[in-house]
């Protein structure tokens, strides 16, 4: 009966946020089905950490949880290699795209944002996904990814940097034509 | 403000992160520089663009439902284990109990029984005594003859009483073997009664007397300063208490 009711009061509190946290696996870890376990994987960590839960932000801290979630998930598969430590420091003027006129990005075909985005590195990646679809804070972004809220702004930086050049560079090749018709 | 700055606090002034003065900093910065306001055009593009709803991937339709088994199932192993936890528990103590019944069931039978195999084996070794004819090794009425003579062949020395005083004869005195040990058979006579007293070193703890009777027999037994005593004759019960009573009182006498 308890148990229950703890499974009812657990579901209350973070399935609203299972949208946020399918969307997080996703983009890191890259397909569905994958996705879809760490999803589980962490929702039944979230509940057993349930009683060390004493309100505050839930959604945080699911985040916190499934993001954690996946980076075992791509240690295991050996698809991030974490011993090599992030140059948060490191300046990309030179990576910046030459010719910004040509960036339509507004009615670029979601497509190509999504396989930009797939390309970026999954540190900048994450940032990216928790600032401009789920909306988080700089505050919560540092709070889910554990970095300093300096370093979550200089990823932020970076990380639409290279989206940008990433998508200049795509544009400039696939979706030429798509372009020259909508402008 | 300047540019380097400007590219770097961009961002928070793109997601609203900034404090009202740097805020301000920025918007004047960005009226005055062409460049600055490109970028900013272009990271507000991307981040709408990013932002689009299309770009999102939305969780399949029945992952919440396997989520809500997945946890179910989840819960429900605690409390399966904790039953079985407690069925453990339950198990355990009937075990325990019902082993403690039987072996207090099994010390009482093998009690009464070892009582009863003994009391079996004294009856036989009286009549036994009666009906070969073989009552006696050493025939006595003196107790100094007949004390003396288990010298030697038993590793324990029996008290003898003289008791004709009192009308029980001492007869003499004879090895037995009774519980598979030897045991001294002490023969006194009351009229055309014969009492066999057998007596052995004992460790139980001292026990009153116990009557019973087995094929006729009167039995009474006790235990006493490490010796068990065990009378058995065709006497009248009355009689052999107080026979049983004379021993006891002369061997307190001589303690």
């Amino acid at each position: 009966m308890s148990d229950q009711s703890k499974v009812a009061r657990f579901e209350e509190i973070a399935l609203p946020h299972l949208g946020a946290a399918y969307n997080l696996a996703r983009w890191m870890v890259h397909n569905e089905p994958d996705a879809e376990d760490i999803v589980q994987d962490a929702y039944l960590r979230a509940f057993k950490f349930f009683k060390g839960y004493y309100g505050g932000d839930s959604r945080t801290w699911l985040l916190t949880i499934v993001r954690n979630t996946c980076y075992t998930w791509l240690q295991r598969n050996r698809l991030v290699r974490l011993t090599d430590p992030l140059d948060d420091n490191f300046d990309e003027r030179e990576t910046e795209v030459p010719d910004p006129e040509m960036l339509l990005i507004q009615r670029i075909d979601s497509e190509i944002v999504r396989s930009a985005l797939q390309e970026l590195p999954v540190e900048f990646r994450e940032v990216v996904v928790l600032r401009e679809m789920e909306g988080l804070s700089y505050k919560e972004i540092a709070n889910v990814v554990d970095i300093p809220i300096g370093t979550v702004m200089s990823r932020l930086k970076r990380g639409r940097t290279r989206l940008h050049a990433l998508l200049a560079s795509r544009m400039g090749k696939e979706a030429s034509i798509e372009l020259s018709t909508n402008a | 403000m300047s540019c380097q700055q400007t590219r770097d606090l961009i961002h928070g002034y793109l997601d609203g992160e900034l404090d009202l003065m740097k805020s301000l900093e920025i918007e004047s910065h960005l009226k005055d520089c062409q460049v600055c306001a490109q970028t900013y055009k272009e990271m507000r593009g991307l981040q709408s663009a990013v932002g689009n709803s299309a770009v999102r991937f939305d969780p399949p339709a029945n992952l919440e439902s396997r989520l809500h088994s997945a946890l179910k199932r989840e819960s429900e192993p605690d409390s399966r284990t904790a039953m079985m936890r407690w069925r453990w528990l339950v198990a355990g103590v009937s075990l325990i109990a019902v082993v403690a019944a039987i072996w207090l069931v099994v010390a009482m039978l093998t009690r009464e029984s070892s009582g009863e195999v003994l009391a079996q084996e004294i009856v036989s070794s009286h009549v036994r005594s009666l009906m070969a004819d073989h009552l006696t090794d050493v025939p006595s009425s003196d107790r100094h003859t007949v004390k003396p003579w288990f010298d030697g062949k038993l590793d324990f020395s029996p008290p003898v009483k003289d008791l004709s005083q009192q009308g029980f004869n001492l007869n003499g005195g004879r090895l037995d073997y009774i519980g598979n040990r030897p045991v001294a058979a002490l023969v006194y006579q009351r009229g055309r009664h014969s009492i066999n007293v057998f007596v052995w070193p004992s460790s139980e703890t001292a026990m009153n007397d116990r009557m019973s009777v087995s094929q006729g027999y009167n039995l009474i037994r006790w235990t006493n300063s490490g010796m068990a005593y065990w009378v058995v004759s065709d006497l009248n019960l009355a009689e052999l208490q107080q026979f049983v009573q004379l021993l006891k009182e002369q061997s307190q006498a001589r303690m």
